[in-house]
């Protein structure tokens, strides 16, 4: 099949979009409202071309192809047509980019510029309407909406969630929640998939630069800082390296410079994790208590299912998130050692994530009312945190992170990919059953972007039934499986965000599924080019262990290292 | 509520709107309970049924008032001054439209005509109509109410 593009002979495969084969032959027709791998709803007109033939303007995302099509991509008609469209967006939206987190980074203000668009021709009325920050992780401003609804689909069908929605008509139209409620009394599980989508700065995280600064300039106060296994390898490409690029080393030096007094890797929380989640995942099999045992470290998820299913709540590991161990054990462990109160030390997270905010302030996550975790910042605030100290990151040698929590191993580090939680509990519940390691560390099976990755895999002679789940969306058929009587799994690994943590919504925002690939080749490759593969061979873990904790699922690390959750009431 | 839900149990999301309007039919508003209940039943998520309930005029979410008046704002009634008649009310009930008071005696609503074009501007109150309504007149029908 051929169609003809601004007199250009184009060969087409059927199933493909106009939009399709313009990406292809590199020829950028601009979108709002698309979002790849959906079904297009052709909303916001941005991407109309020309028929030649009929002389209409349809769009390219949503119109069939056919053979013989004549189109044109940027005739004068299209390019009015597109810029009149922006500039109807312009009329009503608060003039504040310069003070806008999105300034610079903003598929409107971009479209804006392209368009030439250099004055005010229509001047509609300014949008009136509350600032939502009743989330601890997700800030909402409906004045910035340009209602493109891409937020509202992801909700619902990447997540599965639907908190959000078109609410009223015509030109009071908005996107809010239900009843016109706070984002924190919805079902929202904050995992910041909206963030990602959105093409203004009408959805951010929630900000806690201004107490973290104020930390750093107390000098009573010690600051510590973690950072996720994903993290190292997702900020490269703000910094103008190569996407996925490690720069582990380089992450501490920066950390220290900016003035931060400790600096762990989470990864080793992660160890520790694994080192309590696969004791729980072998005494519930040897012990046939509830299975299948499903894991905790995502926030999103935990309460996910605390809302939406409450019944695989005593599925759910104990096991809190590597970020809560990790701030565990720096305020217990660790400022005994150096000898500081707990009063008198900050605990920082880095997490690609906005869930993690909230789930450091679940009042599960404290001891004696002070949480373990004092604030969290995500990839994209750490970025602009290492511009705001004007930290030259191509100048910087590596360097180290502090002990006693530095040392991690590559399993560790596979937790930022989807998969990537299975395939280290596995490595060491292995051991710990058949008192040999794996043949091959390697879980193709496990890996990959798609949805819902199963495997069986031998553990002596228990065929282990593993399922991986990233896209919280990709739940509902797997629980409603399991309700109908499944009884072959194990294990399930679950993620709320595509492609697990290298994807997640704290991430930078400019994200495609290709940059999301790219951070999970490079934990690969980590993985592949270190020596310790297993948790259980972290020295470090092990001295935890025998020094201060005894052994996994002990009464010192139940109290510390583990949680529970409960049912919540909320409009779902 | 539950009979109307018994009466959809076999039905899915395309009877959403036949239930929201027994539901309000039988309750004079739709309640967030209600709502909750509604898309327990259909399994749809409740800001999906909030935001198909904000399209339509016809769903209010406050229960009415004792008295509810509907005004008028049609053409001919926008023609010999609805406009002033409505801002009159908002001002002395200090409710606006789809609101009720807290007292619970009043509640207002815009309806677009209400095919009594000869008595403009015309406004209703629990059905009963008001012809020729002006903003001085309606302070004295207010306070008979009252």
């Amino acid at each position: 099949m051929y169609i003809t593009v601004n007199n250009k002979l184009i060969e087409t495969k059927k199933e493909e979009t106009i939009l399709d084969v313009l990406n292809r032959e590199g020829i950028k027709v601009p979108t709002l409202c698309h979002l790849k791998g959906m079904i297009p709803t052709g909303a916001c007109r941005m991407c109309v071309v020309e028929n030649i033939d009929s002389g209409k303007l349809v769009t390219a995302c949503s119109s069939p192809i056919y053979d013989g099509l004549k189109i044109e991509t940027h005739s004068q008609r299209v390019n009015e047509s597109r810029k009149m469209i922006v500039e109807l967006l312009l009329s009503n939206h608060p003039d504040d980019c310069l003070y806008c987190v999105r300034n610079k980074n903003c598929e409107l203000q971009d479209l804006a510029s392209e368009l030439s668009i250099n004055e005010r021709r229509i001047r509609g009325r300014k949008n009136k309407l509350p600032l939502d920050r009743s989330s601890a992780s997700i800030t909402r401003d409906p004045e910035k909406c340009i209602l493109c609804g891409r937020c509202v689909r992801v909700c619902e069908e990447v997540i599965g969630v639907a908190c959000i929605d078109f609410v009223q008509r015509g030109n009071k139209t908005i996107v809010g929640t239900a009843f016109g409620k706070g984002l924190n009394t919805s079902s929202c599980v904050n995992c910041g998939q909206c963030i990602m989508v959105c093409p203004t700065g009408a959805l951010t995280e929630r900000n806690h630069f201004a107490e973290i600064k104020d930390a750093l300039q107390n000098n009573d106060l010690k600051v510590a800082i973690q950072y996720a296994p994903a993290i190292s390898v997702s900020i490269a490409e703000e910094l103008g390296m190569e996407a996925g690029t490690d720069i582990n080393g380089i992450m501490n030096a920066a950390i220290r410079k900016m003035g931060f007094n400790y600096v762990f890797d989470t990864t080793f929380g992660a160890d520790l994790t694994i080192m309590e989640e696969s004791a729980e995942l072998i005494d519930r099999i040897v012990n046939t208590k509830t299975l299948p045992l499903i894991t905790s470290c995502c926030p999103g998820w935990v309460k996910y299912a605390e809302e939406f299913a409450p019944d695989f709540i005593n599925n759910l590991s104990s096991c809190k998130s590597p970020m809560q161990m990790t701030g565990a054990v720096i305020k217990s462990n660790f400022i005994e050692q150096e000898k500081i109160k707990k009063e008198d030390i900050y605990s920082v997270a880095i997490m690609p994530c906005t869930a993690k905010k909230f789930e450091a302030q679940r009042e599960e996550m404290t001891q004696n009312g002070i949480s373990d975790v004092d604030a969290v910042l995500t990839t994209r605030e750490f970025v602009k945190f290492i511009k705001l100290f004007g930290i030259n990151m191509h100048n910087l040698q590596p360097e180290l992170a502090d002990n006693p929590l530095g040392i991690r191993t590559s399993a560790g580090k596979l937790f930022g990919a989807s998969g990537g939680v299975a395939e280290a509990a596995i490595r060491t519940a292995h051991f710990k059953l058949t008192g040999k390691e794996l043949m091959n560390f390697k879980l193709g099976e496990l890996r990959g972007m798609k949805g819902r990755k199963e495997a069986k895999i031998k553990i002596g002679n228990l065929e282990l039934g593993v399922v991986v789940i990233n896209g919280l969306a990709n739940t509902k058929e797997l629980f409603e499986e399991i309700r109908n009587g499944r009884n072959d799994i194990h294990f399930i690994e679950v993620m709320a965000c595509p492609g697990g943590c290298v994807g997640g919504g704290g991430q930078p925002i400019k994200m495609d599924e290709n940059a999301i690939r790219n951070r999970a080749k490079s934990l690969y490759k980590i993985d592949d080019n270190e020596s310790i593969k297993v948790s259980h061979k972290n020295p470090d873990v092990q001295k935890l262990y025998s020094t201060f904790l005894g052994e996994p699922l002990s009464k010192k690390s139940h109290k510390l290292l583990h949680t529970h959750y409960q049912k919540r009431d909320v409009v779902i | 509520m539950k009979k109307i839900l018994d009466k959809y149990k076999q039905t899915g999301r395309d009877s959403l709107i036949p239930i929201l309007q027994a539901v309000q039919d039988k309750e004079g508003f739709l309640s967030e309970k209600s709502i909750i209940k509604i898309g327990k039943q259909l399994q749809l998520p409740v800001s999906k049924i909030y935001g198909v309930a904000t399209f339509y005029n016809q769903f209010r979410f406050q229960p009415k008032g004792k008295y509810h008046i509907q005004v008028c704002r049609g053409t001919a009634c926008h023609v010999l001054g609805s406009a002033t008649v409505m801002q009159e009310l908002e001002r002395t009930l200090k409710i606006k439209n789809d609101e009720t008071s807290r007292n619970g005696k009043f509640s207002l609503e815009i309806v677009a005509c209400i095919g009594a074009c000869g008595l403009a501007p015309v406004i209703a109150i629990n059905g009963e109509f008001h012809a020729k309504v002006n903003s001085k007149s309606i302070k004295g029908i207010i306070k008979s109410l009252k």
